[in-house]
This record gives C-alpha cells, sequence and structure tokens, in this order.
C-alpha cells in the first residue's frame, strides 16, 4: 500500500440481457438500422436499476463501503428528488452514506469519477442509461442500455486500489452537439462532422495536459479508451490521439450508452490492462476529460466481477415490435384486468428493509426465513425475536413455476414461480429476462432489483429472480 | 382447543337464489330484493318475522346498511361481513351462531356480489394502499401451480391429469345444464375443455369458475322452533371455518399438492357433525371448485379420495350424480358462475333442493335416494398457501 494514493479499488458493469438485432429496424419500418446489434434494457429496468446491478457487482469484489454514492443518467426516473436514494436502499449502505445524482449529462458522470479520484474516502460513481429515439432515428439504432459503477478511494491493505490516478485534465466548451429539454422524450443532435470536428482538439489537449500531470509521453499509455456522443466520434477522436492502442467501444454489439459510457468504458479499459500499464480514459462530452491510470499489481489478485466483453457476448435477441413497445413508441391493447395502484409512500418508506434492501427476517430460535419479514415467530409463539436476513445476494431453486396471461403487465405475459433460497426462505416471484418455454422446476435463479411498473410517475421497485445463466 | 359446534341447534327453514349470471339489468340492490324476497316466501315468513340479518359481499358495498337499504328493514341489526370467497358462508356461520345463543330467534344471511360492474376479466380485488411488493398475479396463475406439482409428486402422466381436469368441467356443466338458475346451462365436452385458450399454465378458460351476478339467502331459527315454518327443515350439523396464516407462502415444505388449511376445517367439521367416514354419510358435496385442479385436490383434502387418487376418482366417476358422493350436482363454480359474496350460500340452496327430494329429476342425486341425509357446502378463498377454508355439514335427521 502507498501512503495517500488513490485511485479505483473496484468496478462493476451491467448489460441488460436482451439485444436488438439493428437489420430488424428496416425491415419494419423500411429504413434506419445497420449492422450489429444493441443492447435492450427490459420494461422492467431503468437507469436506477441497472445502476443497482452494476453497483452489486462492483461491491462484491470488495469490502469497499462507500462515504459518497452518485448516480449520473440522461434519462433518470425522478426529475424533481435524487435517484441515487433507491440505490442507497437496494446496496443497503450505511444510512451515514452520502448519496446524490449528478447532472443529467455523460460528462457528469465522468467529471464525478475525476473528481473523486481527487477527493477524500471512498466514493462509489454509479450510471444507468436507457438510450432510444424516434423510430428508425441513428440514436435508437446506435444507442445502448447499461449500468456501471466505479468506486474509488485510498489505497489500504483491505481496500487495494487497483488503477491508480496518476493525471487528469479538461477542457470545457460551449457548443450544442446534442439536446433535450426537459419533458422531451427524445434527444436530439447537431451535425456529428461539426461536433466531430470540435471535440478532437479539446480531447488532444485534455491528454496532453493529463500526459503532462501524470509525467509520462503518449508512448507510454498501453491502451485508450474513447467516449464520445456516437461510435464514429470516438472513432475519429481516437484516431487522433496518438496512442497506440484504443480498446473496443463495443458500438457493433452494445451501442452508445450516454451516462454509462464513460464508467462501461473504463472498466472494459481496465479489464484488459495488465499490471504496471498506463492507461488513459477520454471523454468527450461538453469538452473534453482525461484520466491517466497506472494499474497496480493489485489487478492480477482482483476478484473480478463479469467482464463487459463477457456481457457483451451474452443475451438473447427481442424482436423489434417488443423493444418499441418497451420504449413506449408503440402501445400495445393491455389485458382487461386493472392497473395497479400507486405505491404509498408511507407504506413504502415502513418497509424500504423489504422493498428496497431485499431483507428477510430470520426467526433466532428456529432459524427459519420469513419473506416478507414476520415479526411474529412462525408458531405464534414469539414477538420480535427475529433478525435482518439480507436475501438479495442469495442464490434460489424454482419450486414451481406458471405463466399468467391474464394478469396485468406492462409486458405481459407473466412468468412466476415459488423459488426456495439457498439456507432457508420461499418466495413466490415473477421471473424476468427469460422466455416461457426456458422455465423448470429445479432451475436456478439469483435475484435482480427491478421496476415492476410506475403509476402517477412513481416507479414501484422491487426484486424478481431472473435465471442463473452461469 | 375447544371446537363444540353446534350440531342440530339450528334449523334452515327457507332458502332463495337468483340466477347467476351476467346481469346487467339488475344491480346489487335488485339483486338483494329477489332473493331475500325468494328467502321469506320459501320460510312461509315476513321480512318484520326475521329480527337479524348478516350480508355477505366481497367489494359490494360496505356496512349492513347495503343490505338495510334497498330491503327498507325497519331498525334491524343488520352486520356486514366479508372472508374472501367464504363470505356467504361467514354470513351463515355468524347468523346461526346468533340464532344458537338465543339472542335471535330468526335470523337471515344473505350473501349478494355484482362482478360484472368493473368492465374487467374474472374477479378483481381492490388492494388497500400499500408498499407495491405484493404479488399481482391472478387466482388461475396461482392455482395452476398445483397441477404440475401433483403430477410430479404422485407421478401421475400429465396427460392423465389434463384429462381429468377436464372431466371435473365436463360433470359441473353436465350437471349446470340441468339447473335453470346456472350461469352456463349447457354441457361441454372433454375435447372442447382441453382446447380452451390457456389462461394461465395449463388452466384454459374451460377450467375456470364463471363470473356471474347474483344473490343467494338462508333464514334460520333454532331447531326446536323449526316446525313452525317447515315440514322438512334442515339442520345444521357442523360450520367450521380456518384462516390460513400465509405459511405455505413462505415455507419451503409446502409442496402445492395439498389446502392444509382446508384438511384441517374439514377434520374439524367432520369431528362436529359426528362423521367417522365421509363418504359413507355425505350424498353429496358443493365444492369450491374455481378451478377444475382445485376441485381435484379437494376431493383429497376433504377426505373423501386417499391423496394421489382423486384424479382417477374423477375419471372414475365417483363423483357424479349416480356416484358414491355427488360433487356440485347444481354445475359449481364452474357452470352456476361465482358471484363471490353470493355462492357459499347457494349451495346451501342446492343442499336444501337435493336432500328434501326437490331438485329437478335429471339431476337429482342418487345416494339421496338411497338413503344418505347429509351434504356438504364448502368454500375456500385466496390462493394455495395462503387461503380461508369454510365446510358446513347440513342434513334432514335430528340424531
Amino acid at each position: 500500500m502507498h501512503e495517500g494514493r488513490r485511485g479505483v479499488i473496484a468496478w462493476g458493469t451491467y448489460l441488460p440481457f436482451r439485444r436488438l438485432d439493428r437489420s430488424e429496424i428496416a425491415k419494419v419500418i423500411g429504413r434506419g438500422g445497420g449492422r450489429g446489434t444493441r443492447t435492450v434494457a427490459s420494461f422492467d429496468e431503468d437507469p436506477t436499476t441497472m445502476a443497482v446491478e452494476a453497483a452489486r457487482r462492483a461491491l462484491a469484489t470488495t469490502p469497499a463501503v462507500p462515504d459518497v454514492v452518485m448516480f449520473g443518467s440522461v434519462t433518470p426516473a425522478y426529475a424533481d428528488r435524487t435517484n441515487a436514494t433507491a440505490l442507497h436502499a437496494a446496496l443497503r449502505l450505511p444510512v451515514t452514506s452520502l448519496a446524490l445524482d449528478v447532472g443529467q449529462s455523460p460528462r457528469s458522470v465522468m467529471a464525478s469519477m475525476l473528481l473523486a479520484t481527487c477527493g477524500q474516502g471512498t466514493s462509489m460513481i454509479t450510471s444507468g442509461d436507457i438510450r432510444f429515439g424516434l423510430a428508425a432515428s441513428a440514436e435508437e439504432a446506435n444507442g445502448g442500455d447499461a449500468g456501471a459503477a466505479i468506486i474509488v478511494g485510498e489505497d489500504t491493505p483491505e481496500t487495494p486500489v487497483v488503477a491508480e490516478i496518476v493525471g487528469t485534465a479538461s477542457r470545457t466548451a460551449e457548443f450544442i452537439d446534442r439536446w433535450r429539454s426537459p419533458g422531451e422524450a427524445h434527444s436530439k443532435v447537431w451535425d456529428e462532422k461539426f461536433s466531430g470536428a470540435t471535440y478532437t482538439p479539446l480531447a488532444q489537449a485534455a491528454l496532453a495536459d493529463a500526459l503532462v500531470a501524470a509525467g509520462i509521453e503518449a508512448d507510454n499509455i498501453a491502451a485508450a479508451a474513447v467516449s464520445a456522443p456516437t461510435a464514429r466520434m470516438a472513432k475519429i477522436i481516437g484516431a487522433k490521439l496518438g496512442v497506440s492502442r484504443i480498446v473496443d467501444d463495443f458500438a457493433a454489439s452494445v451501442g452508445q450508452c450516454g451516462a454509462a459510457q464513460p464508467g462501461l468504458l473504463l472498466a472494459h479499459l481496465l479489464e484488459q490492462s495488465s499490471p504496471g500499464d498506463h492507461v488513459a480514459l477520454v471523454s468527450a462530452a461538453d469538452g473534453a476529460d482525461a484520466m491517466i491510470f497506472r494499474v497496480t499489481d493489485a489487478a492480477s489478485t482482483r476478484n473480478r466481477a463479469p467482464t463487459v466483453q463477457t456481457q457483451s457476448e451474452q443475451g438473447a435477441p427481442v424482436p423489434y415490435a417488443r423493444f418499441l413497445t418497451w420504449r413506449g413508441t408503440l402501445t400495445v391493447d393491455p389485458p382487461r384486468r386493472p392497473e395497479p395502484q400507486r405505491v404509498s409512500s408511507t407504506a413504502a418508506a415502513r418497509s424500504t428493509e423489504w422493498k428496497f434492501g431485499l431483507i428477510a427476517s430470520l426467526d433466532d430460535e428456529t432459524g427459519a426465513v420469513h419473506m416478507p419479514p414476520l415479526r411474529v415467530s412462525a408458531d405464534g409463539e414469539r414477538t420480535d425475536a427475529m433478525s435482518g436476513q439480507p436475501m438479495a445476494d442469495i442464490g434460489a431453486t424454482i419450486a414451481t413455476f406458471t405463466v399468467d396471461r391474464v394478469a396485468y403487465s406492462p409486458s405481459p405475459p407473466i412468468v412466476f414461480a415459488v423459488v426456495d433460497f439457498d439456507g432457508g426462505g420461499r418466495l413466490p416471484v415473477e421471473l424476468c429476462d427469460c422466455d416461457e418455454d426456458e422455465v423448470r422446476i429445479g432451475a436456478r435463479v439469483e435475484m435482480t432489483f427491478r421496476r415492476l411498473h410506475a403509476i402517477d410517475g412513481i416507479p414501484n421497485y422491487f426484486w424478481k429472480a431472473r435465471l442463473a445463466r452461469g | 382447543m375447544a371446537s363444540h359446534g353446534i350440531k342440530d341447534k339450528i334449523a334452515i327453514i327457507g332458502v332463495g337464489c337468483t340466477r347467476f349470471v351476467e346481469n346487467w339489468d339488475a344491480g346489487l340492490d335488485d339483486l338483494i330484493i329477489s332473493a331475500a324476497d325468494a328467502a321469506y316466501e320459501s320460510a312461509g315468513v315476513d321480512k318484520a318475522d326475521v329480527d337479524a340479518y348478516w350480508f355477505g359481499t366481497a367489494q359490494g358495498g360496505m356496512s349492513g346498511i347495503t343490505m338495510a337499504r334497498p330491503l327498507q328493514l325497519q331498525n334491524k341489526p343488520v352486520t356486514r361481513v366479508e372472508n374472501y370467497c367464504a363470505t356467504g358462508s361467514e354470513a351463515l356461520r355468524q347468523a346461526a351462531y346468533a340464532v344458537a345463543s338465543g339472542a335471535y330467534d330468526v335470523a337471515m344471511a344473505l350473501g349478494a356480489e355484482k362482478t360484472k360492474d368493473s368492465g374487467f376479466q374474472g374477479l378483481n380485488a381492490a388492494p388497500p394502499p400499500n408498499d407495491g411488493t405484493a404479488r399481482s398475479l391472478t387466482a388461475a396463475a396461482m392455482y395452476s401451480m398445483v397441477a404440475p406439482a401433483y403430477c410430479e409428486k404422485f407421478d401421475v402422466d400429465p396427460a392423465d391429469m389434463r384429462h381429468a381436469m377436464a372431466r371435473v368441467a365436463e360433470k359441473n356443466h353436465y350437471n349446470g345444464a340441468r339447473n335453470p338458475l346456472a350461469q352456463f346451462q349447457r354441457e361441454v365436452s372433454i375435447e372442447t375443455i382441453c382446447a380452451s385458450p390457456k389462461i394461465a399454465g395449463d388452466l384454459g378458460v374451460f377450467d375456470c369458475a364463471g363470473v356471474a351476478d347474483g344473490a343467494a339467502a338462508v333464514i334460520i331459527c333454532r331447531a326446536e322452533d323449526a316446525h313452525k315454518y317447515c315440514d322438512n327443515p334442515l339442520y345444521i350439523k357442523a360450520l367450521s371455518f380456518i384462516a390460513g396464516n400465509g405459511s405455505g407462502l413462505t415455507d419451503p415444505d409446502y409442496d402445492y399438492t395439498t389446502f392444509p388449511e382446508i384438511a384441517e376445517c374439514a377434520l374439524d367439521a367432520y369431528a362436529q357433525a359426528g362423521i367417522d367416514d365421509p363418504s359413507s354419510s355425505i350424498a353429496m358435496a358443493e365444492v369450491h371448485d374455481c378451478f377444475t385442479i382445485t376441485e381435484l385436490v379437494l376431493m383429497e383434502d376433504l377426505g373423501f379420495s386417499p391423496r394421489g387418487t382423486a384424479w382417477s376418482h374423477m375419471l372414475d366417476g365417483r363423483f357424479d350424480l349416480d356416484g358414491e358422493v355427488a360433487v356440485n350436482p347444481d354445475g359449481g363454480l364452474k357452470s352456476f358462475g361465482h358471484p363471490v359474496g353470493a355462492s357459499g350460500l347457494r349451495m346451501i340452496y342446492e343442499a336444501w333442493l337435493q336432500l328434501r327430494g326437490e331438485a329437478p329429476a335429471d339431476r337429482q342425486v342418487a345416494a339421496v335416494a338411497e338413503g344418505k341425509t347429509m351434504a356438504m357446502t364448502h368454500n375456500l378463498g385466496g390462493y394455495p398457501g395462503e387461503m380461508v377454508s369454510f365446510i358446513a355439514i347440513v342434513g334432514t335427521e335430528l340424531s
């Protein structure tokens, strides 16, 4: 360990399960689309849930407990309240941890990482985004959905720094390359050639300054990642940085993931690096920011979360029409069943530990696990003789299941199972990210934080189970 | 724990039942008036002769006023009760205890439900404000998890189970086709039932109870007073009720092949009635066939079939009109329809007709003609793992 050394301690990324084949777009609309795939958040995911999944993966690799958790998204679930508090609750972080949102642009997330590396304590910078646009637009085809979480802090024996920050620099510029007014559904973009021409010198200058701060030359950079508003711009900028290797930005399989892009690419950059490497993350967004890291020996012993590369090669297709319904572009006739009610704020506040943290009650005497938590033991004999038992990270097995073709769902039918947790506890729960013919009694599942629906502007966050796909 | 029951203390002296149907022309008030008037007439009493009322409705309205207003009852105690799908039966249970206690001489239990004004499919509950974590499946989905678990546990070929479930629907439609008050008065073939569109799991449309509007009523008095009103009353032999504690939803040992609340409730009912062997004592049972698979499992939980055998007994015809125990001779929820608050009392209505030999000739229960004198009515409400159970046993003879 090195006194005062700061940098990245851990990271986690989350790519949703579904993929849209871009060639499907033109088959329906007559134009648009392109080659390759993009990631698609399911109907029950939003930037918050994807950031939670990424953060869970990050926290699983380190004992670090963030003092600060930040969340950035271009498409946040809430406008006039903090989204990061839902993450804070779902991650069961201490009440003393500060949870806050950073601004609604990719730059906010990049800047948060940059500031955190220069700051104090342990910070987790999370991001999540759902990128889409009008049918057949470039935004729709080339955008991607993802979550990312980067934990930054000081080097300690328990939380060794994996990538030490050795230089940062920024350039700020006021020009309009993409924009969206509050309340609008879709972002708009200016001439990409103008944006590329404007961003390239800013990025070059930021990287040059960061290299000076790090005391190294561009030749010393083993690899760089470039986060830019579009893959084309990233390619233009990357070619002009004078760095020998630019890592894949997954334009062909994932897409450009908005506010999640800098975190996603930093994770990939570190996953591609070896101890001793210098690596650079360059972000072009409302100016340019550059961060240079030196990868430490701790990287070789790190317990890794699923890599971006691995996740990019997984997943299953979603038909274009279903993608459109998930994004609200295409409205389909709902089942003739009542919609759920708005979540009660007061009831939800009382059950935060259960609803967000998936904390069951564990009978201190019998060891029985109760989901949802009970105050009275199952034999009725003892009151309040229970301990909290977090269940979110415990695997479970399907005891029985069904498919409900009539019940209300934003995306029918509901695939539903009764699952039994390893070590005790049973929960009847909705399954997600699966086709109904994949489900079997005895199949293994894992819990995932989801948005069941949103009524009256209140997202109803709770947990679902997904098939463990190894 | 004591459950003494009130065997032979209460007599049923009159019944009334509307047709159960999608009744676009009648509101809840009209249904209440029709059932009440039919019951007054059946018992030969005036409105003023009934001292107290218990009104069961799951979602039709709040308080006893929902019944007192349409009937314009004059300063009568009216209690609204709700206990899921056992709501109508709960009204009878409370009325029976009140009369047995001596608090009143004559009481009416009336259940009514106007299910078809919502515009939605199936039955719908309006939960209180909540934290949004409760599951929101249809009842069909919750019950559909039983059949696969049953097949696995008892090594039953799913095709045989599918056939047995279809036999439940076929039987109940056969019976309902001979019932002028039933919602669906036509027979349906096994082939049609098996080919019906799936609602949830392997349950198709024809595996699900009809959803109807309707009302039914029962008038009771103490057994010693019965012959003031009626030459051939029915006597209440048992009233048993259990509210489950939801343990099946959280206990990994619950295997979805039985409804433990029902089995416990049945033991209590048989003890109250002094019945050792239900199949040899009970002529007919109106049971809560909300779904075909439910009726199959109930045959085992109620003790009519050993575990793992109800499906074959159903195929063998043991529960047909001429079987050992006729089950749902009026068509059941499946064919008669299910206006939630009314169903339990509709079952008493059928027991009244059958045990007194007043059922239409083409759906008379053979076991009654052969000398059995007792009938069961049964409701459950809720879901596998978390349900309420009600059982009544009534008979024509005092013991």
